[in-house]
């Protein structure tokens, strides 16, 4: 009698329901599906500019239809999809870039924390030209 | 010694002289405070049924033999308490891989990756043995140790859903003693294992889920060392444009 | 059946098996090599060890203390000439593991590490931390993927080595995944398939550790040298039987009784000094501890507990910091096995079963009385360890040996070694393979391979524990003589060809029993008390009568046939074992 591996089958289709039983796997897309929130915030701001180069007319339109209550609640998501892909994101860092200094690597946390806090500056900054 | 209660057993069987599929078989075993999944395999094997496959040796988390999937999770059988789990405990091969028999997977496609990865120091000209060792800092031992923790047991394979996907990925535990490597002060083979590390199979097949490293019974952190070196990969891209080398 | 034709044909991947394949491809790069191993490399057992292995680095250190360390801690039954050579090879062969990567702790300067082990006068043990076993298997693995000529055999266990006319002309593996036999027909044969401390119930060893390699050559003819000679490691988890390492001890760690009282300073080893003191207290020597404990025991003053009877090793004033550093794998053990904390309290330990100082007769070469066949590694018997092994001295023993056993197979291999001779390794594989498939399709049988392994391990625990005498070591004798019978009656209930363990452990339990028998009567004939191997009924050592080596023969069915081979002394007479503070040890700070 010879071999007989088996493979066990991978459904193309639903693969991933063996996964989504995980929480790290539901963490996981979590994160991926953020993309297309922010994808489509990014479309509607190249938008935005388009509709600024036609003239005021154009772009007040276009902000009038931002304060409409559907527009609201997708930039709601999108903003609170960006903040956990940006969180998510942040908090890996420490293992994508590892930083020694001497004899040790330099602590996870404080290499988040500074990330975090050069957001919080930036967005202050951009807060304030804007604001401005 | 406290009570001893039982639990079933359940354990994905494969014997391809007979099955066409795998299929579940239930065992009852005892289960005192201190055993180990592995424990209940060789209480079975002992005991009830002298034709169940498995691998083991150290039974102290060394050795690599004993991944299995314990209730849906890759783990070492022989560092995964019963007292933690309920009545019945499901042992499965790990996922993944092709099933042998049982429990036992075929593991060659990681033993060629591995390879070809060149998982050696390589160095332009040799140091002469009567030169004596090279000197290493705390700190350049510190950049690679935590990679050459790795057991080849791998779990890592088993959780990673991109491996499922395409089994042509190079994956986390060979990539990441490429990394170790990499980084050792003493080696000067980046170049050569770039090839491969930056090919589709390799680095850039992963998506960054970073289940190899919740999985790692070692802590490794393969995720840590593929990413490190999605970087590197990146700027070599660009350096090229700039005529410079890394 | 399935014929392969190779140059060198190595059983065992483990460290010696990989050293002895780099050292024959290094040698010659045209020489096939066929690596046959039961696991797959990074499985084999090397992997467990833990402490360090021993080589002269510093200044105040000199290959004659270590040499003399190694002599006296055998109790002079090692044969000096290889222990010379051993003393002086092995900074080498640590060096070229170094250049090979392995990631050996350093010191601030940036140079090798090291740290002391019991019975060395100066320190002197490298180290990766506490787990250089692993490290050392993992970079001899990892480095044999760059030789092409080393083709590798994983999950092939061997069965029969082919030897007609005082000649090796190879092997025969089944090839597990398949079921397949399979005849390695080679010039030159090394055997590298490790110990056999599976043969007790009570042992650091893993499950692979099953004496196959010894018993093979045995079968064919080799003696078994010095078998009675098994180490008891002071340091076993209770249970499990987990190695916790020497360097617990080396790092500082102590040894205390029920009553917190370190007991070693009443066995000659004191006196008690806060600070460690080389070659005293819990640095003194694997044998003389293990016995320490035994009297401890009988005196009550061993702690009771569901396990047995326990001592403490207590790490708790090298700090948290030391012990994350030093020996974070051994925290990691004990918090996960019987979870305890040796940051915040002393672990239960007890003697365990850890090495087998016999094996394979060779001479200082590697070599075996056969022609073509070369054994390295704890499965053969140089002897460098005479009655009992210094820590750390047997990763060093597995690399020396093993790429002197590569060495001189491929030069073997390139001037006398013909083709192996295809008819007679025909022949002799025919028969292999007819021999296990007697036992693979015997039917009707009433006894279980399991039974007999668990009667098996307890006869040997019995008659062959860290104190024997004659009348338990003569029932232990016939039980196993009794168990070899009953071997012959065992149903294989898996008639399956694809990775057919059942089979496996069967044969393993065919090379347990006779290795098994070589240590019952080795240790019955010999009526001394030397180094492991104490008596009750014959205290002391004997030097007129036992400065020998116990050599075992293969007696078909019946008991082995023992003989006595001299121990060659070149510069240290025997003498008395200085222990304890009259050693003159160095005092750690």
């Amino acid at each position: 009698m010879s071999r007989k591996p088996y493979i066990r089958p991978v459904p193309k289709t639903s693969w991933y329901m063996k996964y989504m039983k995980h929480d790290r796997y539901k963490r996981y897309m979590l994160r991926e599906v953020t993309c297309i929130f922010i994808g489509i915030y990014t479309a509607i701001i190249v938008l935005g500019l388009y509709n600024l180069s036609e003239g005021q007319e154009s772009f007040d339109l276009f902000m009038a239809t931002l304060r409409t209550p559907g527009a609201l609640v997708f930039h709601l998501f999108a903003l609170s999809f960006a903040f956990y892909h940006s969180a998510t994101w942040f908090n890996v860092t420490p293992q994508a870039m590892p930083l020694m200094k001497g004899d040790d690597f330099v602590s996870g946390s404080l290499i988040i924390r500074v990330h975090y806090a050069a957001w919080a500056a930036v967005s202050l900054v951009i807060l304030f030209v804007v604001g401005a | 010694m406290s009570e001893t209660r039982t639990i079933k057993i359940e354990i994905l069987r494969y014997r391809p002289e007979i099955d066409s599929s795998p299929v579940l078989q239930s065992y009852r075993v005892p289960c005192p405070q201190e055993w180990v999944v592995l424990d209940a395999l060789d209480y079975i094997k002992n005991n009830i049924d002298s034709s169940l496959s498995y691998r083991w040796s150290c039974h102290m988390a060394v050795c690599g033999s004993c991944g299995v999937m314990v209730n849906g999770e890759p783990m070492l059988a022989c560092k995964t308490f019963l007292r933690e789990m309920g009545d019945t405990v499901r042992v499965e091969p790990l996922l993944n891989f092709p099933i042998e028999r049982d429990l036992v997977v075929v593991i060659d496609d990681f033993l060629e990756n591995l390879k070809s990865l060149k998982p050696y120091i390589i160095r332009k000209t040799e140091k002469p043995v009567e030169e004596g060792t090279h000197l290493q800092t705390h700190a350049q031992l510190k950049r690679f140790k935590q990679y050459t923790l790795c057991i080849n047991c791998l779990l890592c394979y088993a959780a990673c859903p991109q491996y499922a996907l395409n089994t042509n990925f190079i994956g986390p535990s060979a990539l990441a003693l490429a990394h170790r490597y990499n980084l050792d002060s003493r080696d000067e083979g980046y170049a050569m294992r770039q090839e491969i590390v930056a090919s589709p199979e390799g680095v850039w097949e992963c998506s960054f889920v970073g289940a190899c490293s919740e999985v790692c019974p070692k802590h490794v952190d393969p995720a840590s060392a593929v990413q490190q070196m999605k970087i590197t990969s990146t700027k070599d891209y660009f350096l090229r444009f700039l005529g410079g080398k890394r | 059946m399935e014929t392969i034709k190779t140059d060198i044909a190595i059983i065992g991947a483990g460290g010696a098996g990989l050293r002895a394949a780099i050292a024959v491809a290094e040698s010659d790069p045209s020489l096939r090599i066929a690596l046959i191993s039961k696991v797959y490399p990074m499985r084999s057992h090397t992997v467990a060890a833990e402490g360090g292995a021993a080589a002269v680095a510093r200044d105040n250190d000199s290959l004659e203390y270590h040499f003399h360390d190694t002599v006296s801690g055998g109790d002079w039954l090692t044969d000096q000439d290889a222990v010379d050579l051993f003393v002086n090879t092995i900074p080498k062969e640590l060096t070229r593991l170094e250049h090979w990567g392995c990631p050996w702790s350093r010191e601030l300067d940036g140079k090798v590490a090291v740290r002391p082990f019991g019975g060395m006068k100066i320190k002197r043990t490298w180290f990766a931390a506490d787990k250089t076993g692993f490290h050392i298997l993992h970079t001899l693995f990892q480095t044999s993927l760059k030789y092409p000529s080393i083709q590798r055999f994983d999950e092939f266990y061997s069965t029969d080595l082919l030897v007609a006319d005082g000649r090796c002309h190879g092997v025969t593996a089944i090839e597990m995944r398949t079921g397949q036999m399979h005849a390695f027909q080679s010039k030159g044969v090394i055997i590298c398939s490790g110990g056999g401390g599976r043969i007790f119930p009570f042992t650091t060893n893993g499950g692979i550790k099953t004496g196959d390699g010894m018993a093979m050559a045995y079968r064919v003819g080799v003696p078994l040298k010095d078998m009675e000679f098994v180490q008891y490691h002071p340091t076993g988890l209770p249970m499990t039987g987990i190695l916790l390492t020497e360097g617990c001890r080396g790092e500082g760690g102590y040894l205390l009784n029920k009553d917190g009282y370190r007991y070693l300073q009443d066995y000659g080893l004191g006196p008690a000094t806060h600070e460690p003191r080389l070659k005293a207290m819990e640095l003194g020597p694997r044998d003389r501890l293990s016995q320490a404990f035994w009297h401890e025991q009988r005196k009550g003053r061993t702690v009771k507990t569901p396990y047995g009877d326990m001592v403490y090793l207590d790490m708790r004033h090298l700090g948290e910091k030391k012990i994350d550093e030093r020996l974070p794998f051994i925290r990691d053990l004990a918090k996960s096995y019987i979870n305890v904390d040796p940051v915040t309290d002393p672990v239960p330990v007890r003697p365990v079963i850890h090495y087998m100082m016999g094996g394979i007769h060779t001479d200082i070469n590697a070599a075996t009385p056969i022609k073509g066949l070369w054994a390295a590694g704890e499965c053969a018997c140089v002897s460098i360890n005479g009655a009992n092994r210094l820590g750390s001295n047997s990763l060093g023993e597995l690399l020396v040996f093993g790429a002197i056993a590569g060495r001189q197979a491929a030069a073997y291999a390139r001037s006398e070694g013909r083709e192996a001779n295809g008819d007679v390794a025909r022949d002799r594989a025919a028969a292999a393979n007819a021999r296990v498939a007697d036992i693979f399709r015997r039917s009707g049988g009433k006894e279980r391979a399991a039974d007999l392994r668990t009667s098996m391990a307890r006869a040997l625990e019995e008659g062959a524990g860290i104190y024997r005498e004659e009348e338990s070591l003569k029932t232990s004798c016939s039980r196993i003589s009794e168990l070899r019978e009953r071997y012959a009656d065992i149903e294989i209930k898996d008639k399956s060809s694809i990775f057919n363990t059942d089979l496996i452990y069967t044969l393993e339990l065919g090379a347990m029993l006779d290795i098994a028998e070589t240590v019952v009567y080795g240790a019955l004939l010999r009526t001394e008390s030397r180094g492991a191997h104490q008596r009750l009924d014959y205290e002391g050592r004997d030097d007129v009568n036992f400065l020998k080596h116990t050599v075992a023969y293969h007696n078909g069915s019946a008991p082995p046939r023992i003989d006595y081979l001299p121990v060659i002394i070149t510069k240290s007479q025997p003498a008395e074992r200085v222990y304890g503070e009259a050693a003159g040890g160095a005092v750690e700070k």
